[in-house]
């Protein structure tokens, strides 16, 4: 008997040694590209400099931010970044529970799938190729939308020149590319409700509608308050991809496109000014860790289950 | 009330229809645009725009991309690697962690799924992660391609979701026979769990193919050009000299640039692989997007 359990006792530390050991490489690659650089996050109290590295490099307290508040930038990044983040996460999170709703409705298979499919193309593309197959729309002369424009007798805007329509196309864009894949991760999870309820539901009396309050909307509210939390996660964080290359880096659409990824990443590599990149950085990344954090208070507060943690 | 029941169901599955048609029009128009222009005559690109269906069709745009074949090649051959090995490496780490985490009798779960999933909420951003890359050495190399991208929480998610559906009684059964941790794993779970992997495995790939953002950031060198940054490049310098015609280096004049449909057939080869990879994987992939909430 005392042998048994010893030896179950032994099976069950080599059995968690084992599992931990098939976590260890992943384990490090977090380690190297999260934590340290979340440990790096100090460089924005420091004149950073390269030659000196991140321990021989000044302490200069707040200087960076200073700086950085001072600017206009601040401002203009900060609101187009969490202005575009909130319309786009509302938009796109209620499309895609109403694609998703809409595909599961479709009985016949095939036409799911087709649908399925088609809509989930646009998620292939890079924004590269994305940001060129636009310009075939908006191109001054020969764009396809222009040239149905001037056939109904409108004059079209030089787009690339006129920053006031970019947040319509930036939005559009975003949920056009987007809506297949979000729509499809609700729909599989539309697959997991026991068809039993609606059954159930259906010889009550409940009409369609009733159905997708009560049973459906309820029964997907987890998923929607996770993913939800995800995005809020990145509120901070602009799709660098997206806002980089749609309105094609180019100055005079700044105004409505530039993005906080999009000015760090000009301050770092085209401006050399470390300073600002490291000041606009941590302060993405503290502010968006703390909206996390008060998203999560607030689902929590409305329905404990729905929380994430 | 039965009969009204029922043209209530059918207008419904009509709107259903209408709606999900419209929306994938709307998906697959601009790159019928392009595939159009792609094979339009360049004159009939200029006196007529980009249009749906070509007036006419001539290959003349990707003979005219094939006259310079060896940096393209070359650029495929990039991605395609890069594609492959990190697709593959990747998997496998991320199944790796999601698996234990998966395992309501592994000790250590809430502490390294904390560990895992932080990383969703909180991140050091840009400059750090740059920093430490550059830190490594690791520009210019092959592997600056690869590695940054080989773990992803969401993707651990995923995976660890669809581990926790395999019956804990499978797992007991194949201790019972002697089989190590490993052996599970690899030889019961992986198996078991095509659907995900072949899920995960396409966003992967998805990811890869289509990133140029490494590139931009971290190659110099010629040789680790990826299709997509390459494609990026060309675009940048055409964009350039478009709105800076005097920039031009003498002897170079604004028509002997690529022509429009020379550019929109390139997008086109660049995205080509990535459509015939989809229908392989379509059997599994929502079933396996299926994701848990991140408590456990």
């Amino acid at each position: 008997m005392n042998n048994r359990t010893g030896g179950l006792r032994f099976f069950k530390i080599n059995s968690t040694a084992q599992l931990f050991l098939l976590c260890t490489p992943a384990l490090i690659l977090l380690l190297l590209f999260n934590y340290i650089p979340m440990g790096g996050l100090i460089v924005a109290f420091q004149d950073y400099r390269v030659d000196k590295g991140l321990l021989g490099s000044e302490w200069i307290g707040l200087k960076n931010f200073e700086f950085f508040f001072q600017s206009d930038t601040a401002w203009r990044i900060t609101r187009n970044t969490v202005g575009y983040n909130a319309v786009i996460i509302v938009l796109s999170t209620t499309l895609a529970v109403g694609f998703a709703i809409l595909l599961n409705e479709i009985t016949r298979k095939l036409f799911a799938k087709i649908y399925q499919t088609l809509m989930f193309i646009p998620y292939f593309l890079s924004w590269v190729i994305v940001s060129s197959m636009l310009f075939a729309f908006l191109e001054p002369s020969l764009g396809f939308l222009n040239r149905i424009l001037v056939g109904l007798g409108i004059q079209p805007p030089n787009w690339y020149f006129a920053p006031e329509y970019w947040p319509y196309i930036i939005v559009v864009m975003a949920i056009w590319k987007s809506l297949g894949y979000t729509s499809l991760i609700y729909f599989a999870a539309l697959l997991g409700i026991d068809r039993e309820y609606y059954e159930a539901a259906s010889i009550d009396g409940a009409s369609k509608l009733t159905m997708m309050l009560k049973i459906t909307l309820p029964f997907l509210m987890p998923l929607i308050s996770l993913l939800t939390l995800i995005s809020i996660g990145r509120i901070f964080s602009g799709n660098f991809d997206m806002f980089y290359n749609l309105p094609k880096d180019n100055g005079i659409l700044y105004s409505t496109t530039d993005v906080i990824d999009t000015y760090v990443y000009r301050s770092l590599r085209v401006m050399g000014d470390t300073g600002m990149a490291i000041a606009a950085g941590f302060y993405q990344s503290v502010v968006g860790f703390v909206l996390v954090l008060v998203s999560n208070y607030l689902i929590k507060r409305t329905n404990e289950d729905n929380a994430v943690f | 009330m039965d009969t009204k029941e029922k043209s209530d169901n059918r207008l419904l599955l009509v709107f259903s229809h209408g709606i999900l048609i419209l929306f994938s029009i709307l998906c697959i128009l601009p790159i019928i645009i392009v595939i159009s222009t792609s094979l339009s005559p360049e004159k009939d690109v200029i006196n007529h725009g980009y249009r749906l269906f070509p007036r006419e069709i001539t290959f003349v745009a990707y003979e005219y991309i094939f006259l310079n074949a060896q940096k393209l090649l070359h650029a495929y051959w990039v991605s395609f690697s890069v594609t492959a090995v990190g697709t593959v490496v990747g998997l496998l780490v991320n199944a790796m962690i999601a698996y234990p985490l998966a395992r309501k009798d592994f000790k250590w779960r809430e502490k390294i799924s904390f560990y895992v999933f932080f990383t969703m909420m909180f991140t050091g951003g840009l400059v750090p992660w740059y920093m430490m890359i550059t830190s490594m050495k690791l520009q210019n190399t092959f592997w600056v391609l690869v590695v940054p991208y080989l773990v992803a929480a969401w993707y651990i998610l995923l995976l660890r979701t669809f581990f926790q559906t395999v019956p804990v009684e499978i797992i007991e059964s194949a201790k019972i026979d002697g089989s190590n941790e490993f052996g599970i794993f690899f030889r019961m779970i992986l198996p078991l769990s095509k659907p995900v992997l072949a899920t995960v495995g396409l966003l992967i790939i998805f990811q890869y193919w289509n990133d140029y953002w490494l590139g931009l950031l971290f190659i110099t060198d010629d040789k680790l050009i990826s299709l997509q940054y390459l494609f990026y490049k060309i675009m940048a310098n055409l964009d350039f000299y478009i709105n800076n015609a005097s920039y031009l280096p003498p002897g170079i004049s604004q028509d002997s640039l690529p022509k429009l449909s020379s550019r929109l057939a390139l997008s086109i080869l660049t995205s080509l692989p990535m459509l015939f990879v989809f229908p392989f994987f379509q059997k599994y992939f929502v079933k396996g997007l299926t994701v848990g909430s991140v408590k456990g």
